[in-house]
């Protein structure tokens, strides 16, 4: 990994309010953290107030051109108008994830690539705290992918996260080892 | 040394913000626009404990009348908004172009004319570089392409502004003013720059000083506009900034500025894959504009496609700099959409040759 170049984009899409921009802000911050280059970019404006929300990562070995992704290596899409939009664009073989919870897996309709359902929202109502379904998420594409470790991602939420709510970092950090349990459980 | 200093992960206007406080900026004024909100919101929360000023005014036009007193005495203060309020501040841009008043201006471009949107737009490019106010005048204009040059230029622009005794202007868009990157928030080297013994300060025990850009005696303004002219001659010879990528083997480049210059420069990467050579030539400058890096390019490059986030305003500049028998090309995109580097390659395939 350090001495060979890698490049690796990830689209994350639902509606305003699952926290897809905060999966986002916590995968760009830990890669940076490990030394890589990234971009992160949000959409923004009209489209947060209750539509969808979604963001794109990039995480390379050396300078980012385009923070903007037609094709992305992966996609994690939290509700299903977030599937049909970015579903059709992950690369061949490339990965995608979907929340199961609120996304009938027969609207996946191809085969080329790598399907990861986890039942986001259901693992957090199970554990107490509904609001959490985004970091499930988090971690269990990091359980997937390895493309940050855990522990820059936890050193990263009192980052992203404003200080009023650092009260709530174990509860996330909680939640993060959960979803990545769930991964491993599948194997 | 820039080892030392941590990394952190921030949008694009919160870089431009950082960047005004870091180069001794301690006055804002402005009025609240999608999409540069976070430049404002950040000073309003930084400035205050720092001695500084935050004013949100009633409108655009207050903003920048109330910059316009401020730099007259001396303080370097600035203001931020988006195309339709930079729109309303023309008038007071001129004045200050006229009044020789050093302030920092930024763009956060979104979507025209009129209301238009709060997508990234190229748009702003002509209003910024040929004066959009009224009057023979120039603004230096700054045109950042990553959060790192939203802060690094943000400084410059002050820098030069004292310098020159100019406004000067960074001009984002809503892309590059949204998307976060990794920035090191180290202060550059400051620059020799001249005292300010033309500032509103006081006259007591000397003569008083005058700012104004009214000029009624005969022959007054004819020589007001040639020391303007003069110190825009000298800007084209001593501030000019571009980025030149590839260039030596090439046999096409991609000129753009800013946010599709980073795309382009993706889309450059992928026509290399293909093994198309392909380079990309940046102008940091959009006034002064590189001119001479792309005429002396032109001489042995001889294919440009320009790329603009806008249906055709930079590409003037090209045609006018490179050499007459190179050609140039111009793939333009409406605000609305962003073009993907897939889009761009499409064009490259089209007129390499």
């Amino acid at each position: 990994m350090d001495t060979k170049g890698f490049y690796y984009d990830i689209i994350i899409a639902g509606f305003g309010g699952q926290g897809v921009l905060a999966i986002g802000n916590l995968l760009a911050y830990a890669a940076m953290k490990e030394g890589r280059q990234v971009t992160f970019l949000p959409t923004y404006g009209v489209e947060m107030r209750g539509g969808t929300a979604n963001c794109t990562v990039v995480i390379s070995s050396k300078e980012i051109g385009s923070p903007i992704v037609q094709r992305p290596h992966a996609v994690i899409s939290m509700n299903l108008p977030s599937l049909l939009k970015y579903g059709i664009r992950v690369l061949p073989k490339g990965l995608l994830m979907v929340n199961s919870s609120l996304i009938d897996l027969k609207e996946v309709s191809r085969k080329d690539i790598e399907l990861l359902a986890i039942p986001v929202n259901d693992i957090a109502n199970q554990n107490g705290n509904p609001k959490l379904a985004n970091m499930i998420a988090l971690g269990a594409f990091i359980e997937k992918t390895k493309w940050v470790t855990f522990s820059s991602v936890f050193e990263s939420l009192e980052k992203v996260f404003d200080e009023r709510h650092h009260g709530l970092i174990p509860s996330n950090i909680k939640a993060i080892q959960i979803g990545a349990e769930y991964v491993k459980s599948l194997l | 040394m820039s080892q030392n200093i941590e990394k952190i992960l921030v949008r694009g206007n919160e870089a431009v913000a950082m960047g005004a406080i870091d180069a001794g900026c301690l006055l804002f004024f402005g009025y609240p626009i999608t999409p540069q909100n976070e430049i404002p919101e950040y000073l309003s929360k930084h400035l205050p404990p720092l001695g500084g000023e935050f004013i949100q005014a009633e409108s655009e036009i207050a903003s920048i009348n109330l910059l316009l007193g401020a730099s007259a005495t001396g303080a370097r203060a600035m203001s931020s908004s988006s195309s339709p309020g930079i729109s309303l501040m023309q008038e007071g841009l001129s004045y200050m172009a006229g009044s020789e008043l050093p302030v920092v201006i930024v763009n956060i471009s979104r979507s025209g004319p009129g209301l238009g949107g709060i997508s990234a737009s190229q748009g702003d490019y002509f209003q910024a570089t040929r004066g959009g106010g009224h009057g023979d005048y120039r603004m230096i204009v700054l045109a950042p392409s990553t959060v790192q040059e939203m802060y690094n230029l943000t400084c410059l622009a002050f820098d030069l502004a004292d310098k020159y005794r100019n406004p000067a202007m960074v001009l984002g868009d809503a892309l590059i003013g949204q998307m976060k990157e990794p920035l090191t928030r180290q202060k550059a080297e400051k620059m020799d720059l001249p005292p300010k013994d033309w500032a509103l300060t006081g006259a007591r025990g000397r003569k008083p000083n005058k700012i104004k850009s009214l000029y009624l005696q005969e022959g007054e303004l004819t020589e007001h506009n040639w020391k303007l002219y003069q110190k825009y001659e000298r800007m084209k010879k001593e501030e000019v900034r571009f980025e030149m990528v590839n260039a030596e083997d090439a046999r096409l480049i991609i000129v753009a500025f800013g946010s599709m210059a980073r795309v382009s420069k993706t889309a450059m990467e992928m026509a290399r894959e293909e093994g198309m050579k392909v380079g990309l030539f940046r102008p940091i400058t959009l006034f002064p504009y590189p001119e001479k890096g792309l005429y002396d390019i032109s001489k042995q490059v001889k294919q440009f496609l320009t790329v603009e986030l806008n249906t055709g305003q930079m590409v003037e500049d090209v045609k006018l700099s490179v050499d007459r028998d190179a050609e140039v090309h111009f793939y333009g995109k409406p605000p609305g959409a962003l073009p993907p580097p897939e889009e761009i390659l499409e064009q490259i395939r089209k007129y390499y040759r």
